[in-house]
């Protein structure tokens, strides 16, 4: 048989129970303290400290990526609006440009038509009145002809 | 008697045997408090080591310290529950560390090489009275936590769900201590009387995966231990709805 010894009956055993184990429970209920303010609440405070450090750290990071992003698109908005305004630009100065061309050439055309048909015109007076004249003469000279040819007679 | 005797003597190994300590009218077992100094000392050497200079970037034990910590807390918060680990943490993780070290530093120092008057030096959990006092103190703890936490409503536990849990809620008041105790108990002593055995009639080679298969089992002996403990505090302070 295997002693089952309560308090002090007979000695030795498995089972022997005596004050040890009032003194050992007591022995870890001092641990425990110890452990505490040596351990646990130290090592407790270093680690909790650094998680927190650590989370504002991610939080903080987040709301600067975000700003980041919000400014990028700001950005993007604001070179797309650039872009579209310097096309416009660019296509109105085209535009006025051409007009100018256009009117400049139609200008220059018309002048050059308006001498063209001035030069035609003294061209055919001209030419007229020199056929007028040379008709004249023509009749000058048939009339002195007539007029030599009756007078022989 | 006979079982008791060859039990005593079978390979030399003094089972049951004690290093008797007698103050006044108290008789203590010796050999439980000299191991156990020993040991609880070097555990508070290596704590007081490690949390000297804290550090932000931890370095060297008190990395160790931190994993260990962290270890505990994961252990309090899962079973104990957000609300109230913290305040169990402290105690949760004292077991830990104790049954720990104590089965550790039963099974890895060579203790028998210290030749006492009476009985020998070993692990303080192979001794009933270690463990039975852990368990009470477990046992103290759910009953204080339960009722600090919800008053008088703790007693609504032992009705839930139905009434007819009652008798078995009692009952489990006084196997709760009684499997805690012998559990650790049972499990360190046969440890270490297997790892004993087997030295003393193959002193070679064949002991060595016994011990490492001790390691083993002690370390899981200490989690499951502080798992419990931790359980049994958790279902005190749960909240019935």
């Amino acid at each position: 048989m295997l002693a089952f010894n309560f308090f002090g009956a007979t000695e030795g055993g498995l089972f022997d129970i005596n004050a040890t184990l009032p003194l050992m429970a007591i022995q870890v209920v001092a641990l425990t303290y110890i452990l505490n303010s040596l351990f646990f609440k130290p090592v407790g405070n270093v680690v909790e400290k650094r998680e927190k450090f650590v989370s504002n750290n991610i939080i903080e990071a987040k709301n600067k990526l975000s700003e980041v992003k919000k400014l990028e698109a700001d950005l993007l908005t604001q070179l797309q609006s650039a872009r579209t305004e310097a096309q416009r630009i660019v296509s109105e100065a085209e535009n006025e440009s051409d007009k100018l061309y256009k009117e400049a050439l139609e200008l220059a055309n018309n002048e050059a038509n308006a001498s063209k048909e001035k030069a035609r015109l003294e061209i055919e007076s001209q030419t007229s009145a020199a056929r007028d004249q040379l008709s004249k003469q023509a009749d000058d000279l048939s009339e002195l002809i007539v007029n030599r040819l009756i007078l022989e007679k | 008697m006979f079982f008791n005797s060859l039990l005593t003597n079978f390979a030399a190994l003094e089972v049951g045997q004690h290093l008797y300590w007698q103050i006044g009218n108290i008789r203590l077992h010796g050999q439980v408090f000299l191991t156990s100094w020993i040991l609880l000392g070097a555990l508070l050497v290596f704590i007081s080591l490690g949390t000297k200079k804290m550090e932000n970037d931890p370095k060297g034990i008190q990395n160790l310290l931190e994993f260990l910590w962290d270890y505990i807390r994961d252990l309090a918060r899962t079973q104990i529950g957000e609300k109230v680990y913290r305040d169990w943490m402290p105690f949760i993780g004292t077991l830990f560390l104790f049954v720990f070290v104590s089965n550790w530093g039963g099974a890895l120092i060579p203790w028998r090489l210290i030749k006492l008057p009476s009985g020998e030096l070993g692990a303080p959990t192979a001794d009933i009275n270690t463990t039975i006092a852990l368990a009470l103190l477990v046992s103290l703890s759910y009953f204080y936590a339960g009722l600090s936490n919800k008053g008088w409503r703790y007693f609504e536990y032992y009705v839930h769900p139905t009434p007819i849990m009652l008798p078995f809620k009692i009952l489990e008041d006084f196997t709760k201590p009684l499997s805690l105790s012998f559990r650790l108990f049972g499990n360190i002593l046969a440890d270490e009387l297997v790892v004993g055995v087997l030295v003393f009639l193959v002193p070679l080679i064949l002991p060595i995966p016994v011990m490492f298969l001790g390691l083993f089992t002690s370390a899981i002996q200490a989690l499951i231990f502080a798992t419990l403990a931790a359980y049994y505090i958790g279902e005190a302070v749960e909240e019935h709805h």
